[in-house]
């Protein structure tokens, strides 16, 4: 009995890995063949950005059980401290290994960020958790809109007024200015490697769900109280998952942030909107599905470029949706209905008493 | 030396004491009864003794160790395990898993580990399936391990919560209201479940009912708990006669 | 005496906060849900304005009457299609659902009047109150909100003490099962309330975009979540709260724009939610609540 519940967790999560290495190879043919508009084509990047952040959040919502609307300020946190890294080291370092570092520096500015927000934040419940969330993404952005960042041979200037305040040399090299951001990032992201970065992030989440540590979290998901009754630290595996999120979000920003020459954060890539819209990949691929995010995300990116006539209509979809959804799967009707009708097609097989 | 001792127990809320005084003496290996009508603070008493509420005053001994203002989870590690009056299980996850949550800290591996997949991973999690299938087979529940745990019917949920605070391990373990809900034949086997559990594992084992039959046909010792405070204590058949617990219960 | 203006345009920005919060307490306090959408209700509150004023010609006061039933309609209907089929889900389910209505209004809107930033015409019709020979000015309309605050403050106080209604959301608000077996229609309170705060989000458009006369389809999403700060700040489910809540973030908001950074003082008022929910979760005048074992 059990050896066969293995299996099927086994085989559900290669199923995942399989369907995304299948789409990256279906993408590649199609580029060779000529297929693929070059719109599309500059849209692969921002695809695997999308998967990521949204099983990075899928981790929080459908896994801890908690409502984050930060996700975009930890995206931010890794896509502007590896751009940051990249810049400096333009000429110092050879690409590959370069993006290499830019990543492991993105994902641990990320961690640690989601670690000190995660403290004092996982102590909160329900909606004012997800309101504090939101508030601590939006300092983020606001606190990276007003910082000016330089080095010059006197080594590392910043300042929060403006960019002559921070008396740099000649020599010196801005690296953040301000409300514009980063300029002169090495394209370094490409779509190879965000299908390689998605494949990690699967690896990373899938096995961490079906570990100690995963069921842990998970229990404290399902019930806080039986899970401390039986002796799990509730806050130590919330931040766990909490940190995890935040630095798998952080990678997405890594690769967001290698795709462009200039970097800003504004309230459409970095704010509580662009959390909004992560979210919605989250919820219409089903909370805690994680293949059901990577699909809700490609297919809402690509839907609207596919159906340009759609594209004005494409923000009110997504909130119909996003309602129609919610309503279906976790209204108490809907829930019953479903048992209801879930009862009548077995007992249709074999009798059974009706409830 | 008794097993579970607490002295002079006491908590209010706001203005009202909603256990006063409360001395209890559990032997090793008892099926001891905590009874009384509702809101005597019963419930509350359980969650003194597993620290969901800290106590204003006394003492909460297990095995002679002092768990006085012990948080829940360090009692659970002291050895106390309970289940809750509404059932509380961990409704989105497997049968399996509810147990293995249980075995949580007793079976272990680092979060790098599990997400590795090193060598200890496999081993770790072998045992923890063995486990957990053994304890499911001891209350019967094996061919429901895939089963998410909402989906079990009521009286297998409550089995399951037992098979939970099994695993991890406990001297003693509470069960708040274990028959509640049930019909007479559902009950008549959890009796025989329990009566089971406290031999196969030579429990001692703390138990609030308010179904009689099941509280004169196992308990070896009562208590009979009124406005939060002792009403009677002692041999379960001297407890069930004495004239004070029938007007409790009956009013006079 | 520039201080003092400062102070000024913190109290001016501080009550159209209040009065949102107002609306965002009540919801809260009753039905246990953050009605994020609250915000949005307040956008189409004031676009109903403008088209019914600037569009159709029509009296300032007629305006705001007929902003007032759209916007209660409006708060009834998403109440009743969106919000009611989820009572006694997951509080996350509400919220997401919340969100979604929120995302909805934006866009609705959106498609409807356009991207386009439209000019309010205010709709105070009172010269403003100058001091000092002209050196201290106060608006009209911050007069207004601050009157207007203090009249549904202590209105909606008297209307959950003294009325049968009243005391019904008090009921529900405690236990909404207990509530249900005492006879009160549950779902028909819960429906006021809602009918209120959106009423309350009419006026709140009218007199939010009379003091910042520039209407966007995101007009309402910001000061909507400020809003909801300043109501957890002052204590949420408490009507004074929201008021003291309002006007304290309005005026910090204000004075750390003066003299701090413009840039900063928006991570400025979400440090405070978080430092009053880490110091003192209830707010400045809210109450303690348990959860049950």
């Amino acid at each position: 009995m059990k050896k066969i519940k293995i299996n099927k967790t086994m085989k559900n999560d290669m199923i995942t890995y399989g369907m995304v290495i299948l789409a990256y190879i279906v993408v590649q043919l199609l580029i060779s063949s000529g297929h693929v508009s070059s719109l599309i084509r500059g849209l692969l990047v921002p695809f695997c950005t999308y998967v990521i952040v949204a099983i990075a959040l899928n981790l929080t919502v459908g896994i801890l059980g908690e409502l984050s609307l930060g996700h975009a300020g930890f995206m931010c946190v890794g896509a502007f401290s590896s751009a940051v890294f990249s810049l400096a080291y333009k000429d110092a370092i050879p690409g590959g290994l370069r993006f290499f570092l830019a990543i492991l520096i993105g994902a641990a500015a990320a961690a640690l960020v989601g670690f000190l927000v995660g403290i004092p934040v996982l102590r909160l419940r329900g909606d004012y958790l997800a309101i504090v969330t939101l508030a601590f993404g939006e300092i983020i952005k606001n606190i990276i809109n007003a910082l000016y960042l330089g080095v010059d041979s006197n080594g590392i200037h910043f300042t929060m007024k403006d960019a002559l305040s921070l008396n740099m040399e000649e020599d010196g090299l801005m690296l953040i200015k301000g409300a514009q951001g980063v300029t002169g990032t090495p394209n370094d992201s490409n779509f190879t490697i965000g299908v390689v970065l998605i494949l990690i992030t699967l690896f990373i989440v899938l096995n961490f769900i079906h570990s100690r540590t995963g069921r842990a979290v998970m229990s404290i998901r399902d019930n806080r109280i039986a899970a401390e009754s039986v002796g799990i630290n509730v806050t130590k595996y919330k931040l766990i998952a909490f940190t995890i999120s935040a630095s798998i979000a952080g990678v997405a920003g890594v690769l967001y942030a290698h795709n462009l020459s200039t970097l800003n954060a504004l309230p459409k890539n970095f704010g509580y909107n662009m959390s909004i819209l992560i979210l919605v990949f989250v919820v219409l691929g089903g909370i805690g599905n994680i293949r059901g995010s990577i699909i809700a995300a490609v297919l809402l990116t690509l839907l609207p470029e596919v159906l340009r006539g759609l594209s004005d209509y494409r923000m009110l979809i997504y909130a119909i949706v996003l309602i129609a959804m919610m309503i279906f799967n976790w209204s108490p009707n809907a829930i019953f209905f479903r048992k209801r009708l879930k009862q009548r097609i077995t007992a249709g097989r074999k009798p059974e008493k009706e409830a | 030396m008794a097993l579970l001792e607490t002295k002079n127990l006491g908590i209010s809320f706001g203005g009202l004491r909603a256990v006063n005084a409360f001395d209890i003496s559990v032997e090793k290996g008892q099926l001891y009864g905590l009874i009384g009508p509702n809101g005597a603070g019963k419930t509350t008493i359980f969650n003194l003794l597993t620290g969901v509420y800290q106590p204003d005053e006394g003492a909460i001994l297990l095995d002679g160790v002092n768990l006085t203002g012990k948080k829940t989870i360090d009692i659970c590690k002291a050895g106390i395990a309970r289940t809750f009056q509404n059932i509380r299980l961990f409704g989105d996850m497997t049968v399996l898993d509810n147990v293995k949550v249980g075995l949580h800290n007793h079976y272990t591996y680092s979060t790098l580990e599990g997400i590795l997949r090193f060598p200890r991973y496999h081993k770790v999690e072998k045992e923890m399936n063995e486990k957990a299938m053994e304890l499911l087979k001891v209350f019967g529940l094996e061919e429901y391990a895939d089963y998410k745990a909402e989906n079990l019917p009521y009286g297998q949920q409550r089995k399951l919560e037992i098979a939970r605070a099994m695993a991890t391990a406990p001297k003693l373990l509470l069960l708040d209201e274990p028959a509640a809900g049930m019909n007479p034949n559902e009950t008549k086997e959890l009796m025989d479940m329990i009566g089971f559990v406290r031999d196969h594992f030579d429990m001692t084992i703390l138990l609030i009912e308010h179904d009689m039959k099941l509280v004169s046909g196992i308990c070896e010792k009562l208590t009979v708990l009124n406005f939060g405070e002792v009403l009677a204590q002692g041999d379960t058949q001297d407890v069930l006669s004495n004239p004070e617990v029938i007007t409790a219960y009956l009013g006079s | 005496m520039s201080f003092v203006a400062h102070l000024i345009n913190g109290i001016s920005l501080g009550s159209v906060y209040a009065l949102i919060a107002l609306g965002y307490t009540m919801v809260y306090g009753i039905a246990k849900m953050l009605n994020f959408a609250h915000g949005d209700v307040i956008m189409i509150g004031g676009y109903v304005v403008f088209v019914t004023v600037s569009g159709m010609g029509l009296n300032p006061l007629a305006a705001i009457i007929i902003s007032m039933a759209a916007c209660t309609l409006l708060g009834v209907t998403i109440e009743r299609v969106a919000y009611r089929p989820l009572r006694g889900a997951s509080p996350l389910a509400v919220l997401i659902t919340a969100i979604g209505v929120s995302y909805l209004l934006q866009n609705v809107a959106l498609l409807v009047f356009g991207s386009d930033t439209k000019a309010f015409t205010n709709v105070v019709p009172f010269p403003n109150l100058e001091l000092f020979d002209g050196q201290l000015i106060i608006k009209s309309v911050t007069i207004v909100t601050v009157i207007v605050n203090v009249i549904i403050m202590v209105g909606l106080t008297l209307f959950v003490k003294k009325t049968k209604i009243g005391r019904a959301m008090t009921a529900v608000s405690e236990d909404k099962g207990a509530a249900q077996l005492m006879g009160i229609n549950v779902n028909g309170t819960i429906a006021v309330t809602f009918a209120i705060g959106s009423s309350l989000a009419a006026i709140a458009g009218v007199l939010l975009c009379s003091a910042y006369p520039a209407l966007t389809p995101y007009t309402g999403s910001m000061p909507g979540i400020k809003a909801f700060v300043a109501a957890v700040f002052g204590g949420i489910g408490s009507i004074p709260g929201a008021f003291i809540g309002g006007i304290l973030l309005g005026v910090i908001e204000n004075l750390s724009k003066a003299y701090i950074s413009s840039q900063l003082s928006d991570a400025i008022v979400f440090s405070i939610l978080i430092i009053v929910l880490l110091v003192k979760p209830t707010g400045l005048l809210g109450k303690k609540i348990q959860e049950k074992v």
